[in-house]
């Protein structure tokens, strides 16, 4: 009910109390409070349980650095496993709960394990549940699993919506602490379009955190006044609650936006927004992040990251304990004490590793100089420490520093290597941060905040300077001069006592020293044998330390040592916020013909073909089965005529007085002399020889050609085309637009094709067999005036005709081509019929035209011109795919028709064996493409490629189909099923 | 990344597609000789794979559908300079 | 020579003695002055094993490993941890139903738990003509011993009851499963062969850059590197995602473009999936490590690269697949990015071959499919190596392959690298 640990002053709104619940429990915190500093303020500090050996763990730090202090925050679909409670905005019902545990939190089942961990350390995985072979799977896996992984996924679909954003500006900032307020207050007087983001929900960075003065104001109002400053100018946009993750290529900035819950409570506005920033410059001031040091038991709960412990105190007017003690091995150690003290917090001691002076008095507490702590006790609750001297204090509350690293993250996105700072024991940026980028303040290890805020104030202006804005002389603030001294201290020996570095991943200095000892030496190697710095935290508090802990172990520099690489995202980013909207419905753009509505009108049932939707068949009352719909729509398209959109077919319109020249060069067949008035045939091959695609062009004038593609492949034949244009021939007088989205197409098949057709068509035109033969192509009008493009070209092997109109017709033309049709009871017909019409033809389609087969394969090598150069002539003659034994394509029927036809599926994908061959890869001779039961033939038949497949006809060999069990003997024919002459073409 | 287009300014590579090395331009037209079998092989196999300044081709797909030679840097991906492709091959021999 | 043994009993006796007899997984070695008969450049999963199968199997063990930075850091470091033999092609499919078959036995045969894992690997089919070219694939693979197993979508449903099989955009109609698929610990891969290797007196030399090759009269007598000069019998170069670079100190030109492949990791998670699951209608395929991270990975970016990293328009492309197909992964975040360099070949096979210099071998363009070929391809190119013979099974991964017409095309692009 209390907050007992909650104290006077902060930056927190206690006029508004705010209800959230813990493990069940209904505890409050105010307006301000983030969801790790209301926990305190109740005095939780147990919140969760380590990874592997189930430790008990309270809250280390107070920003995304975060190791331990991770759960599930809401319920249901809402859950959101592993959230930092440091970084989480308390609001009203907010529902937490602690996470990796069996049974209560405070009776953890798991933590026997750490009862085994003398057994369990760096890598003991590798030498051991290899017995019995088939265990791993079965027994040690999933056991191993279940124990390990940390919070639960929702099962249900992430309710949520993501938004994403583009934003653009000659100077992004990054991190709004003193540093990068004061760059941007610089950076804007010159005019130039300024971003400034901060990844905590009020700006002002450790200003916040601080009791610092500067221009001798507080700190926290000085950053409130800045702020307020640049909000006011149009030129700047500021970002809080929005972490930059990433640096990519040319400027382009990744940055998570959380949207509050609080904000979004009964709307349905985004939980997040990724914005992708172009930015001509950035200067980053992303502070420092502060490090432990590796003592014996230093990961029980109320143990604290010194800085962290004074931000609690001074940001949310909370005491970490009643009796806090101070372990340093730095000036800004003492800097907690202070604070603690000022607000009446008792501090029971100072414990300095450094063999110095004391750097101030601190009133009641006991100083200890040249000190180390060596060891803690408290299982669930931090209740004494053990100094070297021998010493046991009594402390609930101990504040930890190790030093403070600068956040140079970012710096490396692009390979920068960060180089060692003996003077800061620290790491700092080299001069390979991504291009566009600077580095100004604490990040780039300029300790001392003066400093800090001169070198962020003058970059500020030198980067608008070089952007080619004049920056005002503005004055930079300033505050009291506190030097920052250190001696690196990773730690000391402690007996049997383990002394973590990993809190998160229970990487202790014993398990860094046994890598090395395995002989693990590189740092990358230390990392993936151990598993340090590899938590949800990236080991941004452990891994400085475990290197250093490594360099002491193998006696060499902190340089020498290293870094693992920094990777994107500086912090985990939900996977929702990268698809955005791209999801349901919207995963992929979706495209619909001109008839589509008429279709749903009839009931058509749609499949997806790449983008677009299309009919696949259109089932009448009293269909039961697809079947049934399909083969009347074959039968009733080849008795009397059918119609079926075809507008999906790729579109070209060429023109210039070079077209047929530059046909010649793409298509494999002769295109110089196609007659005005004529479509022709043409297969493409890409330059490797292998058919690319193939379609109709055909030509409507002396310099105007009309060329279809397949479907699948409209957007690449055309990208290619574009290729041999611009790349290969740029002085061809060739234009090419797709016109793909402009036209309606129908293909009207059938022997009432004509009859059809002649009420639609205008009268002025002549499209008796005569006056339009077969392949003839024309433009001319219908219905009254419509223009239109008629092909006398078929798929069905039927008399048939494409017909095309501008795409806003084609809706009308399809009703009108319905009407006319009744008389012949036509049919529309789908996809499937379409396949099934064209497999009885043996035309050649995806399935065959699979990026794998040459003319030659597809028995169209007579096609192929040796009397011209084309894409892929030379190559398609190499040795081996001349090779006569290669796969050829041909039909397939089966002996026995009524193979198959009980069993629901077709022959595709079948295998193809000589008669009495076994199963193997040896004796396998090809195989089967496409399969479809032919109404007209009575059973199933297939395209299929065998070797020497055009030599074969009428061998007898067996499709075997072991997945789906079947075996049956078929012979190889002609792919022609139907109408082998192609006479009905014809009339 | 960006693209800094001649004729369109900057755009976002997404609105590209990128097909390979501007070796490909030099398609052989020796087709009629026997030899010229090893030529396209050469040409259409064998890659320079440079480990730094890279000329190579990019197709504006969701733009105005012209084919840029694009120099750029494999190793720090930095982009010096963009030409129109005709332009190049006209200067490399493939006009009229 | 062999040492240390691992046993639970050995793990127990070190717990309670402080792990004081730990050795080094590998000994660290210098270069032999006087060189050696095999020097494999390439200290990644491919070279190491290619220096323990020459150990083991062909009982050559005067053998350097030559690697530039720490073994391990290429590719064997940086991948999604698949395994799996469901090719469809004769000429890849034998190849990698070896490799699989030396998975299945890696650790008895190294005595270092690589933790391979055969969960499964499940293809997703969202369309008639792709369940026709799945049937095609699972017949080949059955017909090579693979095993795998067609599940009809309501079974699918079941089994992962997480995935979106009613997306309305690509409904999951079916799936073709390779049980014996599934995940291994990668860089222990590479330790594991590291030590095997070590144990039968392989050098392996770390921080050894090759710098150039010592080619004289059109033979390769050994390589210059930043360890100074080491003569050699026999040089193999395994080294993808460098081979460009690397071959080109030998004067070697490849039908190989670099390009860089990304990777994802989420937090921790407990128990999501058991096994490996690939999206059929988008970019996308995902499994969960043994510690609970989601691991999934697309498409490559597309470009020549030699950067190891890549750029947001693919982390996209490749997270809203995620959101295709289980949408629940939205909430999870996305911990770790990271790009490895692709050896991406002409047509998406690659090539275990001798070379036009003499006593000069390369092994490499193995797109992004080199993980799960690890085991196989160091038998073959150890096989090649000391036998100067293709092994039956990479026979056809030769460089003139193009040449000749003999292309391996399991995609049917062409010879465009970034479409494989």
């Amino acid at each position: 009910m209390s907050q007992t640990n909650r104290k006077d002053g902060g930056l927190i709104n206690k006029d508004k109390t705010l209800t959230f619940t813990f493990n069940g429990q209904i505890l409050r915190g105010y307006e301000g409070d983030t969801l790790a500093s209301a926990l305190l303020a109740n005095n939780k500090h147990l919140v969760g349980r380590s990874f592997k050996y189930h430790r008990p763990r309270g809250i280390v730090t107070v920003g995304s650095e975060e190791p331990n202090a991770i759960m599930e925050i809401g319920s249901g679909a809402y859950k959101e496993p592993n959230t930092r409670a440091t970084v989480t905005q308390l609001y009203n019902g907010l529902e937490a709960n602690s996470q990796n545990h069996r049974g209560p939190l405070g009776f953890d089942l798991m933590a026997i394990t750490d009862f085994f961990s003398p057994m369990l350390g760096a890598g003991f995985y590798y030498k051991t549940f290899m017995w019995p072979k088939a265990f791993w799977e079965k027994i040690y896996e999933p056991a191993i699993r279940n124990s390990a992984g940390l919070g639960t996924l929702a099962k249900e679909p992430d309710p949520d919506t993501y938004d994403k954003g583009f934003r653009y500006c000659d100077i992004l900032i990054i991190g709004a602490g003193a540093s990068g307020l004061s760059a941007a207050l610089t950076a804007a007087s010159s005019g130039a379009k300024v971003i400034l983001a901060d990844e905590d929900f009020i700006m002002g960075g450790r200003l916040n955190s601080e009791t610092t003065k500067i221009d001798g104001t507080p700190g926290s109002e000085w950053a409130k006044n800045a702020v307020d400053k640049l909000s006011a100018m149009d030129n700047v946009t500021l970002m809080a609650d929005t972490t930059i993750f990433g640096v990519y290529d040319h400027g382009i900035y990744g940055a998570l936006e959380n949207r509050s819950s609080e904000s979004r409570a009964n709307s349905n506005k985004p939980r997040q927004v990724n914005w992708r920033i172009y930015a001509k410059r950035s200067i980053l001031c992303a502070g420092a992040i502060e490090r432990s040091i590796a003592f014996g038991n230093n990961d029980r709960p109320g143990i604290m990251l010194a800085g962290s412990v004074r931000s609690y105190m001074n940001r949310f007017a909370v005491a970490t304990g009643q009796k806090v003690s101070v372990y340093t091995n730095n000036d800004d150690g003492w800097q907690t004490a202070k604070d603690l003290r000022t607000k009446g917090v008792k501090v029971v001691a100072v414990i300095d590793s450094r063999s110095i002076s004391p750097v101030m008095g601190i009133q009641g507490a006991e100083i200890f100089m040249g000190t180390d702590v060596v060891d803690t006790k408290g299982r669930r609750r931090l209740k004494s420490i053990k100094l070297s001297n021998g010493k046991t204090i009594d402390t609930d509350s101990l504040a930890v520093s190790g030093g403070w690293n600068p956040n140079l993250h970012l710096t490396c996105h692009h390979r920068g290597i960060p180089i060692w700072n003996e003077s800061i024991a620290s790491f700092v940026p080299d001069d390979k941060a991504p291009p566009g980028m600077s580095v100004a303040g604490r990040a780039k290890g300029t300790m001392v905040l003066n400093d800090a805020i001169k070198e962020a104030h003058d970059l500020g202006a030198t980067v608008a300077s070089e952007l080619g804005f004049k920056p005002k002389d503005l004055k930079a603030a300033s505050t009291p001069v506190v030097a920052y001294n250190i001696v690196a201290n990773w730690g000391v020996p402690s007996g049997k006592n383990r002394a973590w570095v990993d809190f998160q991943n229970d990487v202790t200095a014993k398990d860094v020293k046994l890598a090395n000892q395995e002989g693990f030496k590189s740092v990358e190697h230390v990392k993936r044998y151990t598993t340090l710095g590899m938590a949800t935290d990236q080991g941004k508090t452990a891994n400085v330390l475990g290197i250093g802990i490594m360099a002491e172990n193998m006696g060499q520099s902190m340089q020498e040592t290293g870094t693992t690489i920094f990777r994107p995202p500086y912090n985990p980013v939900a996977v929702g916020a990268f698809a955005g909207r791209r999801r349901g419905m919207e995963f992929y753009p979706t495209r619909y013909t001109p008839s589509h509505k008429w279709s749903e009108e009839q009931g058509a049932v749609f499949v997806e073909v790449g983008m677009w939707y299309r009919s696949q068949w259109f089932p009448q009352p009293g269909e039961t089965h697809w079947r049934q719909s399909v083969d009347r729509e074959v039968i009733q398209t080849r008795s009397s005529v059918g119609i079926c959109d075809v507008t999906t077919l790729g579109k070209i319109d060429i023109k210039g007085s070079d077209v047929s020249e530059f046909l010649n060069k793409v298509y494999v067949n002769a295109f110089a002399k196609l007659p005005v008035g004529k479509t022709r045939y043409g297969l493409m091959l890409r330059e490797d020889g292998m058919a690319m695609d193939d379609g109709t062009t055909a030509r409507l004038s002396e310099d105007h050609f009309v060329m279809t593609t397949t479907t699948a492949n409209a957007v690449s034949v055309y990208r290619h085309l574009q290729f041999c244009h611009q790349v290969l021939w740029p002085d061809l007088d060739v234009h090419m637009i797709s016109v793909t989205e402009q036209y309606a197409q129908y293909a009207v098949a059938g022997p009432n094709s004509r009859k059809l057709l002649e009420k639609i068509v205008d009268s002025k035109h002549d499209i008796s067999n005569e006056g339009f033969p077969f392949m003839a192509a024309a433009e001319i009008s219908v219905c009254g005036g419509i223009p239109a493009r008629l092909f006398r070209i078929s798929f069905s092997g039927e008399l048939a005709y494409e017909i095309a109109v501008p795409t806003r017709y084609g809706d009308s033309l399809m009703r009108a081509m319905m009407e006319a049709g009744e008389e012949f009871n036509v049919v529309p017909y789908g996809t499937e019929a379409l396949g099934v019409m064209r497999i009885e033809k043996g035309h050649a389609a995806g399935p065959e035209l699979n990026g794998q087969t040459s003319a030659y394969d597809l028995g169209m090598g007579g096609m192929v011109s040796g009397k011209k150069d084309f894409i892929g002539y030379k190559l398609g003659l190499r040795e081996e795919l001349q090779r006569s034994d290669r796969m050829q394509m041909v039909g397939f029927k089966p002996v026995n028709k009524s193979d198959l036809v009980d069993k629901g599926f077709s022959m595709a994908g079948s295998h193809l064996l000589d008669l009495r061959d076994k199963p193997t890869t040896e004796n396998d001779q090809g195989w089967i493409s496409s399969s479809i039961y032919s109404p007209m033939l009575g059973c199933y038949i297939g395209l299929g490629f065998i070797k020497n497949g055009l030599n074969r006809k009428g061998e007898f060999v067996r499709a075997v189909d072991l997945v789906r069990g079947s075996d049956i003997e078929v012979e190889i024919c002609s792919p022609h099923f139907y109408d082998p002459e192609g006479g009905r073409l014809r009339v | 990344m960006i693209i800094n287009h001649p004729l369109l300014g900057p755009r976002d590579s997404e609105e590209f597609v990128y097909l390979g090395s501007t070796d490909l331009i030099n398609r052989p037209t020796n087709w009629e000789e026997e030899a010229s079998a090893e030529d396209f092989y050469q040409y259409q196999y064998i890659r320079d794979n440079i480990a730094g300044d890279h000329q190579e081709l990019w197709y504006h797909e969701q733009g105005d559908q012209s084919w840029l030679v694009v120099s750029r840097n494999t190793l720090t991906h930095e982009i010096t300079k963009v030409e129109l492709a005709q332009d190049v091959a006209r200067t490399m021999g493939r006009g009229k | 020579m062999s040492k240390t043994r691992y046993s639970a009993f050995k793990v127990l006796k070190e717990a309670l003695t402080g792990h004081k007899g730990w050795e080094p997984t590998w000994r660290d070695a210098e270069p032999k002055a006087d060189g050696y008969d095999v020097i494999i450049v390439g200290g990644g999963g491919h070279g190491l094993a290619t220096a323990y199968y020459l150990a083991k199997n062909h009982g050559i063990t005067n053998v350097a490993v030559l690697e530039k930075g720490w073994i391990g850091g290429g590719n064997v470091g940086r991948n999604t941890t698949i395994i799996r033999s469901n090719y469809l092609l004769p000429g890849n499919e034998p190849f990698y139903e070896l490799s699989m078959q030396l998975w299945e036995n890696l650790e008895q045969d190294l005595n270092y738990n690589a933790m391979v894992s055969q969960r499964g690997i499940m293809n997703l089919i969202h369309s008639d003509a792709q369940r026709d070219a799945f049937i095609r694939r699972g017949n080949a693979m059955l017909f090579a011993d693979a095993g795998c197993e067609f599940i009809e979508a309501k079974e699918v449903k079941e089994r992962y009851p997480f995935l979106d099989m009613d997306n309305p955009r690509f409904p999951i109609k079916a799936a073709l499963a390779q049980p014996r698929g599934g995940t291994v610990r990668h860089d222990a891969v590479a330790w594991g062969y590291a030590r095997g290797a070590s144990d039968l007196g392989v050098d392996i030399i770390q921080n050894c850059e090759v710098t150039g090759f010592n080619i004289e009269n059109g033979k390769c007598l050994g390589v210059q590197t930043s360890k100074g000069e080491i003569k050699a019998g026999r040089v193999g170069v395994c080294v993808a995602g460098s081979s460009g670079r690397v071959m080109a100190k030998a004067g070697i030109k490849l039908p190989i473009e670099s390009h860089v492949l990304q990777a994802f990791v989420t937090e921790g998670l407990k128990p999501v999936m058991d096994n490996v699951i690939t999206f059929g209608a988008g970019h996308f395929y995902c499994s969960q490590s043994d510690k609970g991270g989601l691991v999934f990975g697309g498409d490559i970016d597309g470009y020549n690269t030699y950067a190891q990293r890549g750029n947001l328009p693919v982390v996209e492309d490749v997270c809203s697949g995620g959101m295709a197909i289980m949408p629940s992964i939205g909430r999870a975040r996305l911990l770790r990015m990271w790009g490895g360099i692709m050896d991406m070949s002409m047509d998406g096979s690659p090539f275990i071959d001798s070379t036009e210099v003499d006593e000069l071998y390369f092994n490499g363009g193995w797109c992004y499919g080199g993980f799960k070929a690890t085991p196989a391809s160091g038998f073959c190119y150890a096989h090649l190596l000391a036998t100067n013979n293709s092994h039956e099974v990479a026979s056809a991964y030769k460089l003139d392959r193009f040449r000749r017409g003999a292309i391996i095309d399991e995609k049917g692009v062409g010879a465009q690298p970034n479409l494989h």
